[in-house]
């Protein structure tokens, strides 16, 4: 098997849930597409089924989720879909506004990291590529 | 209009501004040009060469008289202060009603309703993932639920501002609740505040429901019925909160909101109805950034164009026809979570431009909102800071304090150019359904939401506590976490199974066919429907769902 390590990242930018605020997530994405990555952007109100099936086509090493109003408490079900669906070596990242007891709770239910209102540019893409990698290596088994 | 110096016969004027131009470019040599948000040139000092009131009458004139800059009012905030307009709604209809009656036994009277997320959605309850439920908002789905918003409170008494995108399910069971309850609907006042769909196709897209045609048709259906049915009632509110929170200049957020306006009067007169009947109902609603002077000069500018536009373009004769009429928004987006107790200073700041700005309804953001959704702690600084403003440092004592102001008439007749250059470009792209639709206007909001985020990633504009003035961060001002309980939201699951168990489907299904076949006859009004189905105990996400099969589901347009 030919290793894809040296081709380009692979995110996932996405909204889950109910809210439509994307000036954020639209941002961001333009943000991981300059540094090099290769971006799937999807219109926000994706349900967990759908960025699930998402994530396999496309093979991503990240999953961002964009969450300005409570959404995020869907993220927990997210990480779990995708555990049950083999893609437990996805990366999963939420950034916007999340409360810092959520914070808590998302990181024990397997978010690599949450990024809150301020988090500059090159914290985004150093950490999402990081990360990627890091996804990558537990895919390809070493 | 405006770049052509003045001609001073001000003895000694030039010889003067000379020498103090050579001085200031000894202390600042080779000083960078600066800008304000929408890219305006801001020179270090302005004179009588900018502006010295020769056409005083034409730009300014009196308050309350034509064009309106100064105030659409002749005694504005000394005669009657702003509406303190608070967005409330959280929990169950009961902790709303809850909420709201500390509100009123505060002496309030203007509300709001701020609905859950599923409901902007288009959903009810038991469509959507409970753990959502009423996090943002309060979930209401029926007219028993309104019932319990309004419990014990005069509905024909209160003023509503509600939040309540087409087709206008709240309004239609608020109706449905004054029918039941005897109270006429000539007594009921308020404003669809989120009647705007073009803002929500191309910035806010949560509130976007259905397919662009059906939302043009409803919108007009509604300000057609609110015309004949409902003289308290202002069916829009024309928004350019969204589309600057989603990052249009201040200039852009004018210009496309009175490029909006345009659009819907024109789709009203297409209708047949009269410019003098349905433009004294059109109402604004504006984000007040930290651009303070910036802020003040676009309302001034806003003025000014809508009043030309109403009289000149549309040849309204009645003067409420031109009162550019407005509530202001504080900037959520400008607030951070770093040191979130600054956001005080910063929301202050904002209110004070939007007093300065002369608008007619006001709501202060809560420090806390870029932790959480506000605790009423918080809420209550928010309106403090108003009192304080009005009454301790007396903003209103005079009309319009910063007119006449060298720098803040330059820079409104600067702005009003600026909008004006937006609104030609949306002109020349067929008008602002077309720009919306073709994706033109999206694609200039996502430019300078980018170009303004590099200008903080550069730091050259400075946000303190983030890209600047960083501190250890201290966390002591992070808000508590107000959520629903889960047993309410159980019960409330609860009682809409029951409330449609109780119903008579047999005249819910009737009322949602008449509403179905409305949509296939032009000379119907959908509205009317919409409330028809409310009266007859259909539920907010079965009118939505039945007009998303006729007219096609709201997709807005997305890009990157």
């Amino acid at each position: 098997m030919i290793s894809r390590r040296a081709e380009p990242v692979r995110v996932l930018v996405t909204k889950l849930g109910l809210d439509g605020h994307d000036r954020g997530s639209r941002v961001v994405a333009a943000f991981l597409r300059d540094a090099g990555m290769e971006v799937i952007y999807t219109s926000p109100w994706q349900d967990v089924t759908a960025v699930v099936q998402l994530a396999l086509q496309e093979d991503v090493d990240v999953v961002g989720v964009s969450s300005l109003a409570t959404d995020h408490l869907l993220v927990p079900k997210l990480t779990e879909a995708l555990a049950q669906a083999g893609l437990g070596h996805i990366r999963v990242v939420v950034g916007g506004i999340v409360p810092d007891e959520d914070e808590s709770m998302l990181k024990r239910s397997g978010v690599s990291h949450v990024f809150h209102p301020g988090s500059t540019r090159e914290e985004i893409v150093a950490e999402v590529d990081a990360l990627a990698r890091a996804a990558r290596r537990e895919r390809d088994g070493d | 209009m405006s770049q052509r110096p003045i001609q001073l016969p001000l003895p000694g004027f030039d010889t003067a501004r000379a020498r103090w131009q050579d001085a200031y470019n000894q202390q600042m040599p080779g000083e960078k040009t600066r800008r304000n948000r929408s890219g305006i040139e801001i020179r270090p000092l302005y004179t009588p060469q900018d502006w010295r009131g020769e056409r005083y009458l034409e730009q300014l004139g009196f308050p309350g008289e034509v064009p309106m800059t100064r105030g659409i009012y002749p005694s504005m905030h000394r005669g009657r202060t702003w509406s303190q307009r608070q967005l409330i709604g959280l929990g169950t209809p009961q902790d709303y009603n809850a909420r709201l009656e500390r509100i009123l036994a505060a002496g309030g009277s203007a509300l709001s309703l701020i609905p859950c997320n599923s409901v902007y959605r288009g959903y009810d309850a038991d469509e959507v993932d409970a753990v959502l439920l009423g996090t943002c908002g309060a979930v209401v789905n029926t007219v028993e639920d309104m019932q319990a918003c309004f419990e014990g409170v005069d509905i024909g008494s209160i003023s509503t501002a509600m939040n309540d995108p087409l087709p206008f399910t709240l309004l239609a069971l608020l109706l449905a609740v004054a029918k039941q309850r005897g109270v006429p609907w000539c007594k009921v006042t308020g404003t669809s505040n989120q009647s705007d769909y073009i803002s929500h196709f191309v910035a806010n897209h949560m509130f976007f429901r259905i397919a662009l045609p059906g939302s043009r048709r409803i919108l007009v259906d509604h300000i057609d019925f609110a015309a004949r049915n409902l003289p308290g009632w202002n069916p829009l509110s024309v928004v350019g909160q969204h589309m600057q929170q989603a990052g249009a200049t201040p200039a852009e957020a004018m210009g496309l909101t009175l490029s909006t306006a345009v659009q819907y009067a024109e789709d009203c007169i297409a209708r047949g109805m009269e410019p003098d009947v349905f433009l004294p109902r059109f109402t604004f609603f504006f984000d007040i950034s930290m651009s303070f002077f910036e802020e003040i000069a676009k309302m001034r500018a806003g003025r000014r164009i809508w009043c030309r536009l109403t009289r000149e373009r549309f040849g309204a004769r009645d003067p409420r026809a031109w009162r550019f009429k407005f509530h202001g928004q504080t900037s959520g987006v400008d607030l951070t979570r770093q040191q979130p107790l600054n956001n005080i200073a910063r929301v202050t700041t904002q209110a004070m431009a939007g007093i300065f700005a002369g608008l007619q309804s006001l709501h202060t953001d809560s420090y806390d909102e870029v932790l959480s959704v506000p605790t009423e702690d918080a809420a209550r600084i928010a309106v403090s800071t108003q009192n304080i403003l009005r009454e301790e440092a007396h903003l209103t004592d005079v009309i319009d304090p910063l007119g006449g102001s060298y720098y803040v008439e330059r820079l409104t007749d600067d702005m009003e150019e600026a909008i004006i250059a937006v609104m030609q470009r949306i002109e020349e792209a067929g008008g602002m359904y077309h720009a919306a639709e073709s994706g033109l206007v999206q694609s200039m909001i996502g430019t300078s939401a980018l170009a303004f985020q590099e200008q903080v990633e550069s730091g050259e504009q400075t946000i303190v506590g983030v890209n600047a003035y960083r501190v250890e961060e201290n966390s002591d001002a992070h808000a508590p976490l107000a959520r629903p309980r889960a047993e309410a939201m159980q019960a409330q699951l609860d009682a809409l199974a029951r409330y449609k168990r109780g119903r008579s489907m047999g005249e819910v299904r009737a009322a949602l066919d008449r509403l179905a076949r409305s949509v296939a006859d032009e000379g119907d009004n959908v509205f009317e429907k919409v409330v028809d189905a409310a009266i007859a105990g259909a539920t907010h996400g079965e009118i939505v769902a039945k007009l998303r099969e006729e007219m096609g589901f709201g997709e807005p347009l997305v890009q990157v």
